[in-house]
């Protein structure tokens, strides 16, 4: 599309020829480090045998932390405009209560069966 | 700027909050990119969901079992120079799948520059890990089903539920994988036959670029709470 034909002046109304999705491969390569070194610590908490709360909490934040690298720069959500981000982020966010709310009962089904296969002694 | 000059409406679309407000508020298109990105990216938004339930009824079985949950650095033990260290092989399997998604990247780059052969080599490159990676699940199945006795029905491991969530979700990912390197040498061949030359456009690159990092996302979470957790 040449000049003339452009009614727009911002250019993420033309991604196709965008400059600003054109990045140097050092980002990439400092991103993916990034990324190994994420891993080796999620693989280090298993190895150094970390348990409980403090286990579950750094395993979690860690696979975020890499979510979030792998989301915003390798699939270059960090320079999509405001409108596109959040219509794709935002409804993800919906799991958290399909989690919160198996989690409740979840819970209730463990306390009902621990109740009653403890009384049958199975 | 003197304030009786005009001021076009294209000039005045704001960025970042104003932007969210402007671009959903006024009667024109609301996302600014191609059909095939935003269409990849609400393909890919539908497999979150589809992936999240399958974690989320995995945790909500997994809450309500009475029976331990088997140890999963047991489980998936590898038996290396005499001693056993614990998952190893899924370690091998994460790094290989970080680097392709790292080589995918630089082809969606090299792809900007319309660098054709460099595209096609780097892409080449992610499906074969890609490959690497799904020979590795399938020695890591093997194992499970032929060694350790592991079944979708139970295992000698703990809770019996176990082989079946384990199974379904780590399956599901191979299959995403394994239609990704089909996927990925596609548009390879596509990329050396020159058609996106042709096109002057190697915006199907970045989109092939982004269906291959969504599967190295999913990984990152069956990494987490299926193996760590």
């Amino acid at each position: 599309m040449n000049e003339q034909e452009k009614p727009f002046k911002h250019p993420s109304f033309y991604p196709g020829d965008a400059v600003e999705t054109e990045h140097p491969f050092s980002l990439y390569i400092s991103c993916w480090i990034l990324l190994f070194v994420l891993s080796a610590f999620s693989y280090m908490v298993d190895l150094m045998e970390v348990q409980g709360y403090l286990r579950w909490f750094l395993v979690t934040i860690f696979a975020f932390l890499k979510a979030g690298l792998v989301v915003g720069v390798f699939m270059h959500m960090a320079w999509e405009r405001m409108a596109f981000l959040y219509a794709i982020t935002l409804p993800p966010l919906f799991l958290l209560a399909l989690v919160g709310i198996l989690a409740v009962d979840g819970a209730f089904v463990y306390y009902i069966r621990d109740l009653f296969m403890s009384l049958t002694g199975s | 700027m003197s304030s009786n000059q005009h001021v076009s409406f294209e000039d005045s679309v704001p960025d970042n909050l104003k932007g969210l407000v402007a671009d959903w508020s006024s009667d024109v298109q609301t996302f600014k990119v191609r059909w095939s990105k935003a269409m990849m990216w609400i393909f890919l938004v539908s497999d979150t969901f589809i992936f999240g339930s399958f974690l989320s009824a995995y945790m909500a079985v997994r809450l309500t079992t009475t029976v331990p949950w088997p140890n999963t650095s047991e489980v998936f033990a590898l038996h290396v120079g005499g001693t056993d260290v614990p998952l190893l092989l899924i370690a091998i399997m994460t790094f290989i799948l970080i680097s392709s998604s790292g080589t995918m990247a630089m082809a969606v780059t090299s792809g900007y520059k319309k660098e054709r052969v460099k595209t096609g080599v780097l892409i080449l490159l992610t499906a074969l890990g890609g490959v690497a990676f799904v020979g590795m699940q399938v020695f890591e199945w093997s194992k499970l089903i032929f060694e350790e006795g592991i079944r979708p029905w139970g295992n000698e491991f703990g809770a019996h539920q176990f082989g079946g969530f384990f199974f379904m979700i780590t399956g599901f990912h191979g299959l995403h994988v394994s239609i990704g390197v089909v996927y990925l040498c596609i548009v390879a061949k596509r990329v050396f036959e020159g058609r996106y030359d042709r096109l002057n456009d190697y915006q199907m690159v970045e989109v092939a670029g982004l269906y291959w990092h969504f599967v190295d996302l999913v990984w990152i979470f069956i990494f987490a709470f299926f193996y760590l957790w």
